[in-house]
């Protein structure tokens, strides 16, 4: 009979092999279900794995969105997974990032048509702030009240999107909009638009700023107290207490990391790649980053290389939908698959699996 | 603002439409949770059962296939959930999470023919004269019959809890797992027959809105009811009978908001619209301030991993 045998210590080489395992896991089951929607599978997972890289009709286009679409999701994931380390799970990221998008665009309107220096790095504040300040109402409820963080974080996103219909609807609505929802294009706005670093690459600041993330998650994790402490609290949470890590400290770190981080992916994408505030601005990138943070096993390396693969999963669906005709909500689940897959193969890494036949006593 | 248009007949009358669904839910999540299992995926379970009910109930022409197959979808969406974290021993947390993001895009895929469809009306209980009694008749004998099986199942639920043998049972698994293994109680079929039954009436519920209470099918049409389940567990502190009026509580406040918003009060749309999850926040603080009552209600091994060691 098979049974499984906890292990003393997690296996590193089961950790660094369970992601690739659940990506080829996913291409099967993905490829399955895309045979039951009437599609060829291999041509599906080709469209959606190869030819935004490396096909020459549409890399030239895919290539540069690749890092369009990883900047939010990295940058959000590196704040989670902080959370996520220490046991405190954040899982409105969604909301945060509206309420910093709009934080930000409210700077940039407020300023419009100034030419002034100071305007894209306030909006960049205030966007984080936005983010911040989201996250620390479940943070100050948790440590006040012993709110569960986890709803209210995740309720606050329903909030999130009626303040974003009310900012796109009434108080930030471009004046000369004719009545239409949405606001200015700030990206008409150079004063305060994010634009390419370097052209033609979609190398923006808001994925310069993902970069930076990655490194200073890194260097947190594994030269400061701070990490130290995150990572006592997560793998044991009485013996942090007994090394004097406050728990209600963690707490609001945690989550205004992840906070002011969601809300600078969100001002970025405002002043970048999506222009305005409009109802439909959020696309669910917050959901996503969980199923980064995930893949990348929480370490900011592995979730620089998740979120790449995410983004390249939302252009490779984008696509399959243009040429196979392939329901976009068929990525959705494929992504949702590729966390399933990971969760299941993280048995291994601590369990050891037995074949052993049962003894009679 | 003509706030006589509201009539008291029909306000009360949504409100149950309103609650059903998410009494459902959190019924099922408060049977899981009593056996020590946190599912997250609620909303995830919930919107399978909508499309699940709603596809059924449109191809055979029958509310009440729909709402089986929703139990049905429901239950076995929560299956993969169980077979993760009781057998492959994954986090509860994560696995839930899991479970919402993949409900939410299986709903969507399955759904897509559906959108703009509609589907036979769920009959109402049909009394004759006694639905002719203003008020009463109407509020308290003129609904469907899903809204009487949910509160029957409320009671139900409370009574399998208080007085039955595998109540007991149940309750200790999520209370000490380690003490229930030692006795020789099965721990892990335990929970995944809970996960299951929690999965069937989030399916039930997700299908009441999508049968009933729209009813039509539209992508993401829970809106956060799943989450809003979870919280009246919380809310009604792992008990059957609290978590009905939590649920009636919350029906409540999205009636009236609507109704207010539909009588063009002079309160901004947006506003009356997140009010429900204000006040769904509002009540989680007033419950969880209490530091030692809160914890003396949750199941003590709620969400823990159960491994037998021998």
């Amino acid at each position: 009979m098979i049974r499984l045998e906890r292990r003393r210590e997690p296996s590193r080489a089961a950790a660094a092999v369970t992601p690739v395992l659940a990506v080829v896991a996913t291409m099967v089951a993905g490829g399955l279900m895309f045979a039951l929607l009437g599609k060829n599978p291999v041509e599906a997972i080709r469209i959606i794995f190869w030819d935004p890289l490396f096909s020459e009709q549409f890399a030239s286009y895919s290539r540069p969105q690749l890092l369009v679409k990883a900047g939010p999701l990295i940058l959000i994931a590196i704040g989670l997974s902080l959370g996520f380390r220490a046991g405190v799970w954040n899982i409105g990221a969604e909301g945060q990032y509206i309420i910093g998008a709009i934080a930000g665009a409210a700077v940039a309107l407020a300023f419009h048509p100034a030419d002034l220096w100071f305007i894209f790095p306030l909006m960049i504040v205030a966007g984080a702030l936005g983010g911040f300040l989201w996250a620390m109402i479940p943070a100050i409820l948790k440590t006040r009240f012993n709110t569960n963080e986890i709803l209210v974080s995740l309720l606050l996103v329903y909030v999130a999107e009626q303040v974003l219909a009310a900012a796109s609807t009434g108080f930030l609505r471009n004046p000369d909009g004719v009545g239409f929802p949405g606001s200015r294009n700030l990206a008409q706005y150079p004063a305060a638009a994010n634009t390419e670093i370097i052209p033609g690459t979609g190398m923006h600041w808001g994925v310069a700023a993902a970069f930076i993330a990655v490194i200073a998650a890194y260097i947190l994790l594994n030269r400061h107290i701070t990490g130290f402490n995150i990572r006592l609290a997560g793998q044991s949470p009485r013996a942090a207490r007994f090394a004097g890590v406050d728990p209600n400290r963690l707490v609001i770190f945690c989550l205004g990391v992840s906070g002011a981080l969601a809300g600078l992916a969100g001002l970025f994408e405002v002043a970048g790649p999506a222009r305005q505030i409009s109802i439909d601005f959020n696309v669910g990138y917050g959901f996503t980053a969980i199923i980064v943070a995930f893949l990348g096993r929480l370490h900011p390396v592995g979730i620089l290389f998740a979120g790449l693969l995410m983004a390249l999963t939302y252009i490779g669906g984008e696509l399959a939908q243009i040429m196979l005709g392939l329901p976009a909500a068929a990525i959705q689940s494929f992504q949702g698959m590729l966390l399933f897959f990971l969760l299941a193969g993280d048995v291994l890494t601590n369990y050891r699996v037995r074949f052993r036949q049962r003894r009679v006593a | 603002m003509d706030l006589s248009a509201i009539s008291p007949t029909l306000l009360v009358f949504a409100l149950i439409v309103a609650s059903t669904p998410i009494l459902l839910a959190a019924l099922g999540e408060l049977v899981a949770e009593r056996a020590g299992v946190l599912n997250l995926g609620v909303e995830g379970m919930m919107i399978t059962g909508a499309i699940c009910g709603f596809a059924a109930a449109f191809e055979t022409g029958s509310p009440m296939l729909g709402f089986l197959a929703a139990a049905v979808g429901g239950a076995a969406l929560s299956l993969v959930f169980g077979f993760l974290t009781q057998v492959l021993l994954s986090n509860q947390v994560a696995t839930g999470l899991a479970l919402t993001l993949f409900g939410l895009g299986l709903a969507a895929m399955l759904g897509q023919p559906y959108s703009g469809q509609s589907v036979p009306a769920t009959p109402r209980l049909d009394l004759g004269p006694v639905n002719d009694i203003p008020f009463i008749g109407r509020v308290v004998f003129g609904h469907d019959w899903v809204v009487y099986f949910s509160l029957a199942l409320a009671a139900a639920v409370w009574g399998f809890m208080k007085y039955s043998r595998a109540g007991l049972i149940l309750r200790a698994v999520g209370e000490n797992h380690d003490a229930a293994h030692a006795l020789g109680y099965p721990v892990v079929a335990i929970r995944i027959a809970a996960i299951a039954f929690g999965g069937a009436c989030a399916g039930l519920g997700g299908a009441y809105i999508s049968l009933v209470r729209v009813p039509s099918w539209t992508e993401g049409m829970t809106a956060g009811a799943g989450w809003i389940a979870l919280a009246i567990v919380v809310f009604g502190a792992w008990r059957a009978g609290r978590v009905v009026i939590g649920a009636y509580l919350f029906g409540g406040v999205t009636v009236l908001q609507l109704n207010l918003q539909a009588a063009g009060i002079a309160i901004p749309g947006e506003i009356l619209s997140m009010s429900p999850y204000l006040i769904t926040i509002l009540v989680l603080v007033i419950i969880s301030a209490d530091r030692s009552r809160a914890a003396l209600n949750a199941p003590a091994a709620l969400g823990r991993t159960f491994h037998a060691s021998s």
